[in-house]
């Protein structure tokens, strides 16, 4: 089983949800993080005083799929999330050692 | 002819009672406007503040400020001390006629001009904002609205040297906005900056308010609330003339406050190269205060454009006093103070009784009164139970240290 950890514009969220569920996948966490890459800050005008905005607004999709899928989920949320333009995010792939369903008790890939 | 009078007492008195409850509400648009402004962890506090100022101004005026303000008094200087307000109007004094006659009741002008008090004090709290200890700001509040605005009041509008020398101010931008923020500067240079507005080197950091929206109703309200304190201030509506210079005074009073906002919004545009909303909202207040002295003899372009000077007026002074390390969070010593000595002077344009040496003299006299007492006043309360909140207080905000509680609770428990 692998984890896919992904980093995206937030108006980029609903195109990966859908397109993530026409090739399958069962179950995404999404998270509203902030953090900065090569997009860097920008900064900000508060009467007359600037300050700088280090950390932009940024979704995090964690989603765990056998290991089979990783390729065509890892393709899709990288076509989704495109938009060529800086700040599109980043992908991490990750090995997940197990997973259990909380209802039933079931393991492993069964349990995604 | 006796029922006409009764009636237009009545009608005068009705009228200066509805001013009274628009400038009522002006209360209220200095807790939201100050609640924008100021960071999320320091919102209850000034809640806190701005409604119990409220109320302190209201006790001390009847105890004794208004007698103070309006009492009998021998000499133009000092004013007489006394307590609590008279009897109201009896009706064969109303009714006698002529220029001494009484045209609406005591208690209304009691109930006017108490609202006045409390928006002087008003001014106050949003400069010290974020960072004094709020039972000291309660406890100058005392000191302020029973005597310090009471004795400058009495100079102008009780008849004392200030209106004797001919010194022409409407309806408050030195009696009450000047006045207000010179007790406020008092109390911010002994306070000191929020921790953070400043860096080592000196440069200016921006502490940006919390709630943009809110600031933002407050100016509506104060906008609002303005027609009543301007518009009361004629004192009278029961004739062609006076029915025409209310109207007059009312135009030129939202004239002055549209001039405000566009100059000031131009102003920022081509000074920081951005749109500052917190700007055009100052430049908004800048426009009222401006137009407060003389809002009745100034045709309505006119009020236009000593509001819109009173908007470029604002943007500057703002910037500027940031960089001498006069730390306003909202800019009240900008609006009430530095723009209400331009409305002083700029009564000399259209009032023919205002002379500038008069002008001048009644605006030093406020400002210095003022000033002085004021700082007498914090110094003495600084020297005994200090008026800052500790650093790690101020770090964690005054909600949680001087109210014990969040203006906006998260992570409280689940459920």
């Amino acid at each position: 089983m692998k984890l896919i950890t992904a980093i995206i514009k937030p108006f980029k969220l609903d195109d990966v949800r859908e397109t993530l569920s026409e090739i399958g996948v069962q179950g995404i966490t999404a998270t509203e993080v902030k953090g900065f890459g090569r997009q860097k800050g920008h900064t900000e005008l508060y009467r007359g005083a600037e300050y700088v905005v280090d950390f932009l607004p940024k979704v995090k999709l964690e989603i765990a799929v056998s290991a089979d899928m990783v390729d065509q989920v890892t393709e899709a949320i990288a076509k989704a999330a495109k938009t060529g333009k800086i700040g599109d995010g980043k992908i991490f792939v990750s090995d997940l050692e197990q997973a259990i369903r909380i209802r039933t008790g079931e393991t492993g890939s069964d349990a995604l | 002819m006796d029922a006409v009078k009764e009636l237009s007492y009545a009608l005068d008195t009705f009228y200066f009672l509805m001013s009274g409850a628009l400038v009522m509400w002006m209360a209220a648009g200095f807790a939201m406007l100050e609640a924008g402004m100021v960071r999320a962890k320091n919102t209850a506090e000034i809640l806190i503040k701005n409604i119990s100022l409220f109320a302190i101004a209201c006790i001390m005026y009847l105890l004794m400020g208004y007698s103070i303000m309006y009492g009998e008094s021998a000499s133009g200087y000092i004013p007489s001390f006394g307590f609590l307000i008279g009897d109201d109007h009896a009706l064969k004094d109303v009714l006698a006629g002529g220029d001494d006659a009484p045209y609406y009741s005591l208690m209304a002008d009691f109930f006017f001009q108490v609202v006045f008090v409390a928006t002087a004090m008003s001014i106050v709290s949003g400069a010290v904002a974020e960072r004094m200890k709020l039972w000291v700001f309660l406890a100058f509040a005392v000191v302020m609205t029973g005597i310090i605005y009471p004795v400058q009041g009495f100079w102008k509008w009780g008849g004392g040297f200030l209106d004797q020398l001919g010194f022409q101010d409407f309806a408050g931008s030195g009696v009450v906005h000047m006045c207000g923020a010179a007790a406020a500067l008092a109390g911010v240079l002994l306070l000191g900056a929020r921790k953070g507005k400043y860096g080592a080197d000196g440069s200016v950091n921006a502490i940006p308010g919390c709630n943009m929206p809110l600031a933002t109703l407050g100016t509506f309200i104060l906008w609002l609330g303005w027609f009543g304190f301007n518009g009361g201030s004629e004192l009278k509506l029961s004739d062609v003339g006076e029915a025409n210079a209310v109207a007059a005074v009312f135009v030129n009073t939202n004239m002055a406050a549209a001039g405000g906002v566009i100059a000031a919004m131009i102003a920022a545009r081509l000074l920081f190269g951005r749109t500052d909303l917190t700007m055009a909202l100052n430049g908004a207040l800048a426009g009222l205060v401006a137009i407060t002295a003389e809002p009745l003899y100034p045709s309505p372009l006119m009020a236009t454009a000593i509001g819109a000077v009173g908007g470029i007026i604002v943007v500057f002074s703002i910037v500027s006093l940031d960089k001498i390390k006069i730390d306003d969070p909202v800019g009240a010593i900008s609006v009430h103070g530095v723009v209400g000595m331009w409305g002083l002077l700029a009564v000399t344009f259209s009032n023919p009784d205002a002379t500038l040496v008069a002008q001048l003299i009644g605006l030093v006299t406020i400002f210095v009164w003022t000033f002085v007492a004021s700082l007498i006043v914090w110094g003495i309360l600084k020297a005994v139970i200090g008026i800052r909140v500790s650093e790690e207080e101020e770090f964690n905000g005054v909600d949680v240290s001087e109210c014990g509680l969040e203006a906006y609770p998260e992570f409280t428990g689940g459920k």
